[in-house]
């Protein structure tokens, strides 16, 4: 399948609004793409990537993505998954899938409880995953952050597992790549995977990266590890 | 017809940002006599029962599987 075109199927749920960015995103780099109203009970079978997009599903009533975890979408989502398919979540995309139980750990208020809107500069932790494989660890990459409740919680024994399993993706960090958190998320974690690498989660915007015109084009690299599905 | 009062508030050891502020902004007022706060949620619900063993069956399974996130949060419940 190397360089064939790969079909990513983007979720939209009432109050998604990063979604046609993330469909530029992908179409930049030659990917098909399908935008999915959150009604659908099925992923369509062509879809080589689901794609959580960031946003306000549900306008964040009780909990960031707590109430999109019970769309019908969402458990032809798990499904999926389940048989090795590749989902990512991006900022509200994150938050449901923590809340749905796909990705471990939890999103709660940031620290200094102010909405942040900024570039930030993140480490790559591990690249040994389709989603951060065009890069090395210890890269220092700059892309927007824009959130609420983007402080990642996660208890120690949680903690330990993910560091194990090399499932920390990103971390907050200064230019330098020492730890600059944000928000209060433990470890500066700004992005995780599940065990098995088919689940990722990140609270930063790759897809509002893709022109160095218009700050910084490090999403690229990102978004391009999955064209390799 | 019940009514259940739920309780959602951050496990101990989970930092409570705004519990914090709120504790700051209590001390800048001169209440020094505040040790401690904590910031949560209240969630009522009306129920068509009046079976009180049944009603506390569906509120705990409500809380498990959508009013509380249990990574984060506690929550309690009061049958009135």
């Amino acid at each position: 399948m190397q360089n064939s075109t790969i079909k990513v199927t983007i979720l939209q749920f009432p109050g998604t609004n990063c979604e046609y960015d993330t469909q530029h995103a992908f179409e930049s780099l030659g990917a098909k793409t399908e935008i999915l109203w959150h009604k659908a009970e099925s992923i369509p079978s062509d879809t080589d990537l689901i794609v959580v997009a960031g946003g306000f599903s549900y306008g964040d009533y009780l909990r960031s993505g707590a109430i999109a975890k019970f769309s019908p979408v969402m458990k032809a989502v798990k499904t999926y998954a389940d048989n090795g398919g590749k989902v990512l979540g991006i900022c509200n995309g994150f938050q449901v899938l923590t809340e749905t139980g796909l990705l471990p750990g939890a999103l709660k208020r940031n620290d200094g409880l102010h909405f942040i809107s900024k570039h930030h500069t993140l480490k790559v932790v591990n690249n040994d995953n389709i989603f951060l494989e065009k890069l090395n660890n210890g890269d220092v990459i700059n892309i927007p952050i824009a959130h609420h409740d983007g402080n990642y919680f996660i208890n120690e024994a949680g903690l330990k597992d993910l560091e194990a399993n090399n499932q920390i993706l990103l971390k907050y960090t200064d230019a330098n790549g020492d730890v600059k958190n944000p928000n209060g998320s433990v470890e500066s974690i700004a992005g995780v995977c599940n065990k098995e690498k088919n689940i990722f989660g990140l609270m930063p915007h790759p897809e509002r990266a893709m022109e160095a015109l218009l700050g910084s084009d490090d999403g690229v690299k990102m978004l391009q590890g999955f064209l390799s599905i | 017809m019940i009514k259940a009062i739920v309780n959602v508030s951050l496990k101990t050891g989970v930092l409570d940002s705004q519990g914090k502020a709120v504790h700051h902004a209590l001390d800048s007022l001169h209440f020094n006599s505040v040790e401690d706060v904590r910031v949560g949620k209240q969630i009522i619900l009306k129920l068509n029962t009046t079976d009180k063993e049944k009603a506390m069956k569906d509120v705990e399974q409500m809380c498990e599987d959508l009013l509380a996130n249990t990574v984060i949060e506690d929550y309690e419940i009061e049958l009135v």
